[in-house]
């Protein structure tokens, strides 16, 4: 029996830990966005705050997961349940390249065109939406782009502290020492990276401003 | 909530009490007293006293450095200055609303800053749409606009990116004008256009602005373009007015920095082989 129809032989196992990997990587994602962003565009906009943002985020990415998931564990509401704990860890991965491209996006608008914004009486709020972000938009996608994709590789070591999701096969076939069990998780994860590469890169192209 | 309300009160009470007199349509559009700028140690702009007159133009002209740019970002408070005091419509510019204050002042700028993700009719149309305008007349206001400053039609549906140079400072001229602001801010708008391209654009901004009467501030270092433009010249170095100047006097001026001026653009045009001659 090859990898493929051990896949095909457990495809309804496959198809729930493929889902599950999905819903922790998608909604820490997600979190991510909602708390990066606004980090990023408030460092932009406030340098002061710039260097001690980027360093927390940067320190954050330095610590090794399973390290991160074992301090998580004994803290009381996340330690509960397992997916949360993951998702939590997942988002604060994904921070990083959230942060520093928004930032990166936004100050990288030619001041010119700020200036004449400004100038011309469009308000902090207005010049955000109607200008900064629009042009920053390629750049702050390509930092999601980057995050997804930690994210479905970071989510398979989730399984270790039982959140589920494809790592499951992948540390069983491990201790089966079984490559098609491994494997049987490691595809359908490659095949997820991509698809969301893939998706997230064709946005970017889309919304590039001319 | 209703003590909200009494400070709201209050407070339009005082800004129509500022707008009250009449006469302010006699005084100076725009007036700087005593008006310093610094930049940590830096004295950039020191004690400037200066008044515009509704409907001349007054030409800023210096050397990089001189805080012409500066003078002119005042206006707008894109600067604030340090000490004294900028007015406008005989209205210190720290009272009142600031976004209000930059939507009635027209401003435009050499590296032109349209907006590239918006198409020259929405670069056009900002300020209308933002200021709630109905659709019909933004549409109308636009045509009007791009016919004034001599491009077709056509123009409207492109991009930044497609348009050349002269064409993107076309734009940029004519979204200042878009909601028909009595004052005009230009800081070197034609400085980085080609000599043919500049000259044709100032000879019709000339005739523009004749017909439009708006009061305006022109920034430049190029004295022809002063002579050209300008009802006024006030010459600034290092962060000083040195002198304001009509276009004729400046050119029998005996002051040293304005006759230094006058000399370094008269022998502009001999060609390198007679230099050594004279």
């Amino acid at each position: 029996m090859n990898v493929f129809q051990f896949i095909l032989q457990n495809r309804g196992e496959v198809l729930e830990l493929t889902l599950e990997h999905v819903w922790l990587v998608g909604f820490s994602t997600l979190l991510a966005m909602v708390v990066g962003i606004p980090l990023g565009i408030a460092i932009a906009h406030r340098p002061r705050l710039n260097k001690p943002v980027l360093a927390s985020a940067n320190i954050i990415q330095t610590i090794p997961s399973l390290a991160l998931f074992g301090f998580l564990l004994p803290v009381p509401w996340l330690g509960e349940r397992a997916d949360r704990l993951a998702i939590l860890a997942l988002t604060l991965y994904a921070l990083l390249p959230m942060i520093r491209n928004t930032y990166t996006g936004i100050r990288g608008v030619d001041a010119a065109v700020v200036e004449a914004g400004r100038g011309m009486g469009l308000t902090d709020r207005q010049l955000l939406f109607q200008v900064e972000l629009p042009l920053a938009l390629s750049v702050i996608l390509s930092g999601v782009r980057v995050a997804v994709v930690i994210s479905v590789g970071l989510a398979t070591i989730a399984a270790a502290i039982g959140a589920g999701g494809l790592g499951g096969f992948i540390f069983r076939g491990l201790s089966m020492v079984d490559n098609r069990v491994i494997l049987a998780g490691a595809i359908p994860a490659a095949i997820l990276a991509l698809l969301a590469d893939v998706s997230v890169g064709w946005l970017e192209r889309r919304l590039r401003p001319r | 909530m209703k003590m909200h309300f009494e400070i709201k009160g209050v407070f339009e009470t005082r800004v129509c009490l500022a707008h009250m007199p009449l006469t302010v349509a006699e005084g100076p559009v725009i007036e700087f007293r005593n008006v310093s700028y610094r930049v940590a140690d830096t004295e950039v702009l020191c004690g400037l006293n200066l008044e515009v007159q509704r409907g001349e133009t007054l030409v800023l002209l210096g050397r990089s450095g001189s805080g012409k740019t500066t003078t002119l970002k005042l206006v707008n408070r894109l600067v604030l200055p340090t000490a004294g005091e900028v007015r406008v419509n005989g209205v210190a510019n720290s009272d009142g609303d600031l976004i209000r204050l930059r939507r009635s002042i027209g401003y435009v700028i050499q590296d032109v800053g349209l907006f590239p993700h918006f198409t020259v009719e929405r670069n056009i149309g900002l300020v209308p749409r933002i200021e709630g305008w109905p659709e019909e007349r933004i549409r109308r206001r636009v045509e009007e606009l791009l016919q004034m400053v001599g491009l077709g039609a056509e123009l409207a549906a492109r991009y930044p990116h497609q348009l050349s140079g002269g064409q993107r400072q076309r734009v940029g001229v004519a979204r200042a004008l878009a909601a028909d602001p009595a004052i005009l801010l230009m800081d070197e708008p034609f400085g980085a256009l080609d000599p043919l391209t500049r000259a044709e654009l100032q000879r019709e901004f000339l005739s523009l602005q004749q017909r439009l009467h708006k009061t305006l501030v022109f920034v430049t270092h190029d004295l022809r373009e002063a002579l050209l433009l300008g009802s006024r010249i006030a010459l600034m170095e290092a962060g000083r007015l040195v002198t304001v100047l009509a276009p004729d006097e400046f050119l029998r001026s005996t002051d040293p920095w304005a006759s230094a001026y006058v000399r370094a653009f008269a022998g502009g045009l001999s060609p390198a082989a007679d230099r050594g001659a004279s």
